[in-house]
């Protein structure tokens, strides 16, 4: 029977895209939870993570392992400055104003859009991973000789996607770290409940704001960076994620970081596995629908009350 | 003959997750009487009234309009039935024209034409004292004129009864003399529950008044009885105690 | 003169102008015209949701395509008569709104925005999905012999114009005198609060329903219209990108006014068209036209008209 180690092997597919999903998602979240607005722009810091990562391997040319290291350390942290930058010199000057941000970050996306087309080029570039061993998927089965395990199909998984798995795991624990335990985190949460009072106890919102702006994008841009080896960076890398991001965000409640965590295990794995056993494309209507009955019987996700 | 009764509520109840904010609140609301709903601060009174208008769904329990159980129906039904309520918060269509704001009021019942509607609203405007302020945007008016602008779009839905939710909060001293005089205006030709803090304005304007507390009717009976009665004395005693 | 002449002269001067366009200014540009026309009956259709209702809709491409496949579909695939494929083509449209508003309405502002963008994906994967019979992002061809409406040659230059002047000006008739009607005031009720709304006894609910139901049908009749007179059936015009158009060119133009959907869609066409004479990104050039309309004229165009120079326009 074929079907056992498919379901293996589309779970773990599916972790990955959850694993970059969650990264890409709490980005989002956290922006709309703290700030209350939507960020349309948000796929295109993702793709921005993902074409700096090349550029900074490139520049380094050595081993891959040297270049991953070093774009999944300064790619975030371009990525979230240039946003933040951003935040400052449009969003607060705007006010906020939940249409007009819309509008804003649709023109922010046209520009880095376009603007990665015209330096970057209209190829998708592959990232070397660091490391890429391929791990065979064992099965097991009861025979006359008792229990035994082999590897009858050649289906494997590589060793770099095991590592995002891992890598994204750390992450959220950094982010989960910070949000809960750290005088930013605080103010944050703070911020969250109530700007009025916040700003009257003297919490500079204005600066937690493009601070909190360029968290996301930069959360965005850490998925992105681990996602190169396994997905090429192209300019056009951003809509996806952010559809999917917005998709995890609803169902997870809005604003609730446990809540969209767990929607984006369950949009991911979802998503892999339907995929492998459909075609993409019918997969995907499924999956859009299904996520859009979610929305409308229960509007506030899946663990809001 | 006894005046028919307008309104009933029977055993109504509100319970916000485990808390009781209304218990059991038996109610009678007689056609054309003026009745003030008090009661200490978190005694239940605007979930009270919530549920009169459909805002808030009640727990469990019957609101009877006319004789007819309304219990199911959505807001804007029991609106159309002929109940006006404004708000305790200031709620006007703040980004349009004070005319406009009550033509909304009045056009709803789709009776009359545009210009019969921009009379009404002129009459209504005129009666409140609005009329010279019709074309300003209901945002850039004053606070004490939005809550004006709140009753006029009350009076201008012709209701039969008329709910007022804590009308003169933040008023000017003068601007509450003419709410007083404009509800005894109002006397007879419509049914009035009026929420309300200020006792003097109670005291010049109820015929009735009922009394609130933990949720539950305290007392009724006239203005007389109800300053006489000593379980009122004591409730408000002990909040204002509490308060402190 | 009242506002109200006044509008309605305004309504007749920018239908003369747009035919006198006609007679004044070069082939390519009349052209343009036309397609822009076209654009901006959906745009009127989507203004009547988001500018007048309130409601913001980021998948009014499934509406519009809607349109556009139910009517090309059925022509050139179907084999049917022009006029009955356009019959179906507006059912498609109507039976999509139904369905969506429906489900759609449960929710609210955010969530509104996302269900109403992922049913417009689902639309979009579908067409995809369909490949056989849609033929997916390539698209296909209506054959000019089904492009003739009543005896006219609607793929002919001149035809054309007149076609989309005529569907224009109609619509944007309508919209006139809809927004002043007791039905366009409350939905503008709605929009500015619906709970006081709905406590001054407006069935709030039914009024977004029908809004829904006529913004979409619009949507489809541009649809449609553009099938019809350009041609061209495509995935492209169920893709997030069309429903985040319509958006863009209500806001420029001024969301909320009769004539801000034109000006939004004129706005747009030529900023692209102009800058891709010279420059390959013009999307480079929409963004920042964007970020400056958002910074300096948030109202639109027709909006700070109207907050500066033409109180009355409606």
């Amino acid at each position: 029977m074929e079907f056992g180690p498919h379901l293996i092997l589309a779970s773990l597919e599916g972790a990955v895209t959850a694993a970059i999903l969650s990264l890409t998602a709490i980005g989002l979240s956290i922006v709309f939870g703290v700030m209350r607005v939507v960020n349309v722009a948000h796929g295109e810091f993702f793709m921005l993570g993902a074409v700096f990562a090349w550029y900074i391997s490139q520049f380094l040319g050595t081993h891959p392992a040297l270049g991953f290291v070093a774009a999944i350390l300064i790619a975030p942290l371009l990525v979230g400055t240039l946003a933040a930058g951003l935040d400052r010199l449009i969003l607060q000057r705007i006010d906020y104003n939940p249409e007009r941000t819309i509008v804003a970050t649709i023109g922010i996306l046209y520009i880095l859009q376009q603007g990665t087309l015209m330096t970057f080029g209209p190829d998708a570039r592959p990232v070397a991973p660091p490391f890429n061993q391929v791990i065979a998927i064992p099965w097991f089965e009861f025979t006359d000789a008792g229990f035994e395990i082999y590897w009858p199909w050649g289906l494997g998984i590589t060793s770099y996607k095991l590592f995002i798995i891992f890598a994204a795991a750390v992450v959220l624990a950094g982010v989960w770290l910070l949000m809960t335990r750290t005088k930013f985190g605080l103010i944050m949460r703070a911020t969250q409940q109530d700007r009025e009072t916040a700003q009257a106890f003297g919490v500079p919102v204005d600066k937690v704001f493009a601070y909190v702006f360029g968290l996301g994008a930069a959360l965005a841009a850490v998925g992105a960076v681990l996602v190169v080896p396994v997905q090429q960076a192209h300019y056009l890398m951003g809509f996806d994620p952010l559809l999917l991001s917005f998709i995890v965000v609803i169902i997870g409640g809005l604003g609730s970081l446990p809540g969209t965590v767990i929607a984006a295990v369950l949009i991911g794995m979802t998503d892999g596995i339907i995929s492998v056993f459909f075609s993409p494309t019918l997969a995907k209507i499924i999956a859009t629908l299904a996520v859009a009955m979610v929305l409308v019987f229960r509007p506030r996700g899946l663990m809001g009350k | 003959m006894a005046a028919m009764t307008l309104l009933e509520t029977r055993a109504l109840t509100k319970t916000f997750g485990g808390i009781k904010a209304n218990t059991n609140v038996d109610f009678l609301l007689p056609e054309g009487q003026t009745m003030a709903l008090i009661g200490p601060n978190g005694a239940g009174k605007s979930t009270f009234v919530g549920m009169l208008c459909g805002r808030i769904p009640a727990t469990s329990g019957q609101v009877f309009f006319e004789g007819k159980d309304i219990s199911a129906l959505p807001a804007h039904k029991r609106i159309a039935l002929g109940i006006a309520y404004t708000f305790q918060i200031t709620s006007v269509f703040a980004n349009l024209p004070v005319r406009e704001n009550v033509a909304l009021a009045v056009r709803r019942d789709g009776s009359r034409t545009e210009a019969q509607v921009m009379d009404r609203v002129d009459h209504v405007l005129d009666r409140v004292g609005l009329l010279d302020r019709a074309d300003q945007v209901a945002g850039d008016l004053s606070y004490g004129h939005q809550r004006i602008l709140e009753i006029a779009m009350g009076l201008g839905q012709d209701p039969k009864l008329f709910i007022l939710d804590e009308p003169t909060q933040g008023l000017a001293e003068s601007e509450v003399t003419e709410f007083v005089d404009l509800i005894n205006d109002l006397k007879g030709s419509t049914t009035i529950l009026l929420i309300e803090h200020n006792m003097d304005v109670v005291m010049r304007t109820a015929e009735a008044i009922t009394v609130l507390n933990f949720g539950e009717i305290l007392a009724n009976g006239t203005p007389q009885q109800i300053q006489n009665n000593p379980a009122v004395q004591a409730a408000y005693l002990g909040t204002s105690h509490a308060e402190d | 003169m009242t506002g109200k002449s006044k509008s309605y002269a305004l309504h007749l001067c920018l239908i003369a102008l747009l035919a006198a366009a006609f007679f004044i200014l070069p082939q390519y540009h009349v052209g343009v015209l036309s397609r822009v026309m076209v654009l901006a009956v959906y745009a009127m259709g989507y203004n009547m949701l988001f500018g007048y209702t309130g409601l913001l809709s980021l998948g009014h491409a499934l509406f519009f395509a809607a349109g556009m496949y139910g009517f090309g579909l059925s022509v050139q695939q179907g084999g049917l008569p022009t006029g009955l494929a356009l019959l179906i083509g507006l059912a498609t449209a109507f039976t999509v709104s139904l369905v969506v508003g429906f489900l759609a309405l449960r929710t609210k502002e955010v969530a509104f925005m996302i269900v109403t963008l992922m049913f417009a994906q689902a639309g979009y994967l579908t067409v995809l999905y369909f490949g056989s019979i849609t033929r997916g992002d390539e698209g296909f061809v209506i054959n000019t012999a089904k492009r003739a409406l009543f005896g006219v040659d609607l793929s002919d230059e001149t035809a054309r114009f007149w076609a989309a002047l005529l569907l224009f000006s109609v619509t944007l008739l309508a919209m006139a005198a809809l927004v002043k009607s007791s039905f366009g005031r409350a939905l503008i009720a709605v929009r500015e609060n619906e709970e006081r709304a709905m406590m001054l006894g407006y069935d709030t609910h039914r009024l977004k329903y029908v809004a829904v139901l006529l913004s979409g049908t619009l949507a489809g009749i541009g649809g449609m219209a553009y099938a019809l007179l350009f041609g061209y059936v495509g995935a492209t015009f169920a893709s997030v990108q069309y429903s985040i158009f319509p958006l863009l060119w209500v806001l420029l133009g001024g969301a909320g006014t009769t004539i801000g959907p034109l000006l939004g869609v004129l706005f747009m066409y030529y900023l692209i068209d102009i800058s891709s004479s010279f420059t390959d990104a013009y999307m480079l050039v929409a963004g920042v036209a964007l970020l400056i309309l958002c910074l300096f004229a948030p109202q639109g165009l027709a909006g700070e008209l109207r907050k500066r120079v033409f109180p009355w326009l409606p």
